[in-house]
């Protein structure tokens, strides 16, 4: 079975059935930030999941092929538009992120979104290099 | 009262020019405004400059002659070109000069600019994952704008044609043909809901300004129109930005709203008394967004002054009366000055096929990464008429 890790470490918590977004709570004040920081600020916060649940809060769908460092799957000529949005989490955060969904043309501000994680790319070796994304919630995994 | 007036102004063409350095462009402005001010780079006291993509501005001088001037290189995003107006302004406002210029110049390549995540204090993941796009920043703030204020895909559309149908009339913009709504509408689209032609490109040009103190221009019997209102703003928390890979709930005002205040109040005039503006148009959606953050109008009510041709060239209050950045491309470190340059040619009444008649006072704000907006206020004699 190929393996799958994490795009970058303290991102995303890979757990057996249920994933979770990694952000931090800062000490001081208790105010919630994401990603969790790094280096000498994190010593500053308390790492934490994130709701797995929210609300689309925009979207745009990216047409063309990112440059770098962009490193997705395949390239120009096989490169497949994907969803971008925020998703408002109550009472935490609002979060930038990849959206999975069977057609774009479906969503809509203040849909109800649920977490997932995401193959966005995969290693020379074939492991699967994982990032979150948020999926609206009525829509069934495909 | 140390008033500081632009008795200079140039402009290199914007669009491409091969076979020029982005260096080559802003020299070439430099001249045009020194000779439009009847000066010598001799005279010059100071010099701010900026470039996004063409190295330091301060390589002017092997060129221009090594005078041992101050000049000062201003990096500041998009908002390079108001950055350096500023400083020149508060240098004369201050009384410790009496000219300088201020000039940008660039030469981008060709397709949107890609970011580097660890220059803007960013994660890799964030570029890696395909996040890091400042036109889904575009498509995502305007989506959001007209889900809350009842903006139509068309009124985005309408803002193209303006740019479009103004650039027509602009021998300093790089598209200069009409393109109508139905094409703008249909053509492909790059990050929804904004369409290949409600984008504008990066592009290549130079714009400078020569800036005296009203006192020393009367003295020599130049003349030019007054900055009465001269801001800049940063981000609050709350503000929505471009590379944000989040946000806060409770929202904030965005650096445009403040930037405009504090410019209006320093001007002592409201919207209502602008004659003629220039705003950030780096896609179609912007612009809508900025009438309202300028004061020009309330939320929504762009849908009605859109259909309405309040904003186009005899309307009510034309806005972007060279093309904006749509028509003329979006060399950085140029672009904020260039906005400038076309209000100082309307208040002088030279803007010719199209000069927007009586106009008085003009608004110019350039807008950009990481979250920052220049606004600037200029006072004409009022006494230009319009080409009909």
């Amino acid at each position: 079975m190929p393996s799958s890790k994490p795009v970058a470490p303290g991102l995303i918590r890979m757990k057996d059935s249920e994933a979770a977004l990694l952000g931090g709570r800062r000490l001081s004040d208790g105010k919630i930030v994401f990603p969790m920081p790094s280096g000498p600020e994190a010593l500053l916060h308390k790492e934490i999941e994130l709701a797995r649940e929210g609300s689309l809060w925009s979207f745009t769908v990216q047409r063309f092929r990112p440059k770098p460092p962009f490193d997705g799957d395949g390239d120009d000529s096989s490169f497949v538009p994907y969803a971008v949005g925020y998703v408002e989490l109550p009472g935490q955060i609002i979060v930038e992120s990849r959206i999975e969904v069977s057609d774009p043309v479906h969503l809509r501000i203040g849909m109800p979104m649920r977490l997932v994680l995401e193959a966005y790319r995969h290693d020379s070796d074939g492991a699967a290099v994982m990032t979150y994304a948020f999926r609206p919630a009525n829509e069934e995994r495909l | 009262m140390n008033n500081v007036c632009i008795v200079g102004a140039g402009i290199h063409p914007f669009g491409r020019h091969d076979g020029k350095t982005g260096l080559d462009l802003g020299v070439f402005a430099i001249r045009e405004a020194l000779s439009d001010a009847g000066l010598d780079w001799t005279d010059m006291q100071f010099g701010f400059g900026g470039s996004y993509d063409s190295g330091d501005a301060d390589a002017v001088l092997p060129v221009l002659g090594r005078t041992g001037m101050q000049f000062i290189n201003v990096a500041n995003g998009c908002a390079t070109g108001g950055s350096a107006l500023l400083s020149g302004y508060w240098a004369i406002k201050s009384g410790e000069s009496e000219f300088g210029v201020a000039v940008g110049f660039d030469k981008h390549p060709r397709g949107a600019f890609n970011a580097e995540p660890e220059a803007s204090g960013l994660p890799r993941w964030y570029g890696q994952t395909g996040l890091m796009l400042t036109t889904q920043f575009f498509g995502m703030k305007i989506q959001r704008y007209m889900g809350l204020y009842g903006i139509s895909r068309e009124s985005l559309g309408r803002v193209a044609e303006k740019a479009y149908e103004n650039g027509a009339r602009t021998p300093h913009a790089w598209r200069r043909t009409p393109v109508d709504l139905d094409t703008i509408l249909n053509s492909q689209m790059v990050s929804d809901p904004l369409t290949k032609y409600m984008f504008c490109s990066p592009a290549e040009g130079g714009t400078a300004l020569i800036l005296a103190s009203e006192r020393k221009a009367r003295e020599l019997g130049l003349s030019g129109p007054t900055l009465r209102g001269v801001a800049l703003r940063t981000r609050l928390n709350g503000s929505f930005e471009v590379f944000s890979p989040s946000l806060e709930i409770r929202r904030d005002p965005s650096p445009t709203v403040l930037a405009a205040k504090a410019a209006y109040e320093m001007a002592g005039v409201g919207p209502a008394d602008i004659d003629v503006a220039q705003l950030q148009d780096t896609e179609s959606g912007a612009e809508i967004m900025h009438m309202a953050e300028n004061g020009f109008c309330a939320d929504g009510d762009q849908e009605h002054l859109l259909r309405d041709g309040a904003t186009k060239l005899g309307g009510k209050l034309p806005v972007n009366t060279d093309g904006g950045c749509l028509a003329c491309g979006e060399p950085i470190g140029a672009s904020g000055l260039r906005q400038v340059y076309e209000n100082v040619q309307q208040l002088r009444g030279r803007a010719q096929q199209r000069q927007v008649e009586g106009a008085r006072l003009a608004y110019s704000q350039v807008y950009g990464a990481p979250g920052l907006s220049a606004v600037t206020i200029l006072e004409g004699s009022g006494a230009t008429r319009g080409v009909r």
